[in-house]
């Protein structure tokens, strides 16, 4: 059965309950990422620590499909307390896995259950539902208020 | 006259083979682009191995077949569309093509600061987008004729709308993302009543209802070939041989000239002013081929057999409780608009497309109507007369299989 492959049960959790779902009254860093095609719509909010090394804390809140919002919910998972160049090294890594490039174990550790999403290259329409979250954190760390996973390289 | 439908889709590859990846189709995306028969594929390929050639120069066989070809089609759809000359049938890329060229040749030319423009809050982004450039560069006004919660423009609304400023109207005579059949008729009358022009986007109505340019008065009129069975890349402008009279080209090019010299030209009459530079040729031939195998069926049969498909589809998605059928008009084609709780469109889309059901998820290229019903996207079944009963029948069946999955976390 593919739709199992595609919407994996751990998608489907994350969908139906996401987590860090809601928003930061005074976020360090927010972006908005917008995906025109298919409507998906995030708002992240990020809390860097004293450093402004460490992501304390992150929330999305919004709407989009499900593989976009369960993207979004492990990947704030993942987020929490790395540092910025972990943070950057990892949306690097998962680029490379949502578009069918093959990782090394020790990468594989890394992503962690994250891996599930290695399918996603197969549905080549839903690539960028998977990344949109993802872009969204880079543009909010870059000072950017806004980004969209159609404008941009996946 | 009734419709064979069985004997009807043996005529398309499509619909009589499995797919590459080894699935029956169920296509319900016919408002995106509609399937093409065999034979209509033939046609153009007749056209490259056959009769490869320029169009309008040289005065060797090959030419003089296609161009002889080129210019039948013309012909064809002249008499599909009840126009009164083949001067006023002017080939483009397609519909977008056709609303773009009477934005720049009219707008940009005739508009002046406002001067208004009615379009409705149901148009496609290609019927929004063009003007918008026009009201940019002029200083006109757009005017937003409102819809209602059935999908249907308030005609009331429209009419005070209509005014003494009102110079252009450009409207879609049936709704891609919610299916209406717009009261084009009472528009178009009213509107001349001001003077104004009224174009229509045709792009969905073609397929759907008889075209009779001349009856509805329309000043303009465009649709595309491929969601008439033919081949993309082609399209036509429908204009008033009196109102093309007055419009500039807006491109320049070969073909379109009577004399150039580095001072001045000057251009032949439409429609081939209208047409610089090669057209597609192959497309057009094509497009020709389409018309005359659509012209074999008997209009009133694929009206009862479009019915009968959307009668049974809204019959049992309202027996759904999950499903939101967006898009109500009493005056309805057979395009189903709807959103189901709890599943996004685009998850219907991917889980459907492994059933093997081909639709739609999206805005539709009609943001706007998504805004006005409060949703970000949606999913849309179209049908064509083509399709059966055993479609809907498929489409009801992965919807509840959708709907059963997502809410029990992945189980069937």
């Amino acid at each position: 059965m593919i739709n199992q492959n595609l919407y994996q049960q751990l998608i489907l959790d994350h969908n139906r309950s996401p987590r860090n779902y809601g928003k930061l009254d005074n976020p360090t860093h927010f972006s908005e990422g917008y995906n025109a095609l298919c409507g998906d719509h995030f708002l992240i909010y990020l809390n860097l620590d004293s450093s402004g090394r460490i992501v304390e804390e992150i929330k999305f809140s919004g709407e989009g499909c499900a593989i976009s919002k369960a993207s979004a919910s492990m990947m704030s998972e993942i987020f929490t307390k790395k540092s910025i160049d972990e943070v950057r090294e990892l949306f690097d890594l998962f680029k490379r896995l949502v578009k069918g490039q093959p990782i090394s174990q020790a990468e594989e550790k890394k992503i962690s259950k994250l891996i599930i999403f290695a399918n996603i290259h197969k549905y080549p329409s839903r690539i960028k539902c998977a990344i949109l979250a993802w872009h969204a954190v880079a543009a909010a760390l870059d000072n950017k208020k806004q980004t969209s996973s159609e404008n941009v390289e996946i | 006259m009734s419709l064979d439908t069985a004997l009807l889709r043996n005529e398309f590859t499509l619909l009589r083979e499995k797919l590459g990846n080894d699935k029956d189709l169920v296509y319900l995306d016919n408002a995106a682009t509609t399937l093409t028969p065999d034979s209509v594929v033939e046609g153009i390929n007749q056209y490259y191995l056959q009769e490869n050639a320029n169009i309008h120069r040289g005065v060797h066989y090959l030419a003089e077949k296609a161009t002889e070809s080129y210019e039948g089609t013309r012909k064809i759809v002249k008499n599909f569309i009840n126009a009164g000359k083949e001067k006023e049938i002017i080939f483009t890329s397609g519909t977008t093509a056709a609303i773009n060229l009477v934005a720049y040749s009219y707008g940009m030319n005739f508009l002046k600061p406002g001067d208004e423009i009615i379009l409705s809050a149901m148009e496609h982004h290609s019927n929004i987008v063009p003007w918008q450039f026009v009201a940019r560069k002029t200083g006109a006004v757009l005017k937003i004729a409102p819809i209602n919660e059935r999908g249907e423009i308030v005609y009331e609304a429209f009419l005070k709308l209509l005014s003494a400023r009102t110079k252009f109207v450009s409207l879609v005579y049936i709704s891609n993302s919610l299916g209406t059949i717009n009261p084009v008729e009472k528009i178009i009358s009213a509107s001349h009543e001001k003077g104004a022009l009224v174009l229509l986007d045709g792009a969905q109505a073609v397929s759907h209802v008889p075209i009779d340019v001349k009856h509805l008065d329309v000043d303009f009129f465009a649709f595309s070939g491929h969601k008439l069975f033919g081949p993309t890349g082609v399209g036509v402008l429908y204009g008033k041989e009196s109102v093309l009279a007055e419009l500039p080209p807006f491109f320049g090019g070969g073909e379109m000239i009577s004399q150039v010299s580095f001072t001045e030209s000057t251009y032949k009459e439409a429609p081939h002013k209208f047409e610089a530079g090669t057209p597609p040729i192959a497309e057009v031939i094509g497009l020709g081929h389409s018309i005359n195998w659509f012209k074999r069926f008997d209009l009133p049969a694929i009206h009862r057999q479009e019915e009968l498909l959307l009668e049974k589809t809204l019959r049992e998605f309202r027996e759904i409780p999950e499903i939101k059928i967006i898009g109500e008009a009493d005056d309805k084609t057979s395009i189903v608009s709807f959103v189901v709780s709890g599943v996004h469109p685009h998850d219907i889309g991917s889980f459907l497309n492994e059933e093997g059901i081909a639709i739609r998820a999206g805005h539709h290229c009609t943001q706007p109507v998504m805004n006005f019903f409060k949703i970000p996207a949606s999913a849309r079944a179209s049908f064509s007369f083509y399709n059966n009963e055993e479609d809907v029948e498929q489409l009801v069946k992965g919807i509840k299989k959708t709907i059963t999955f997502f809410k029990g976390g992945g189980k069937l």
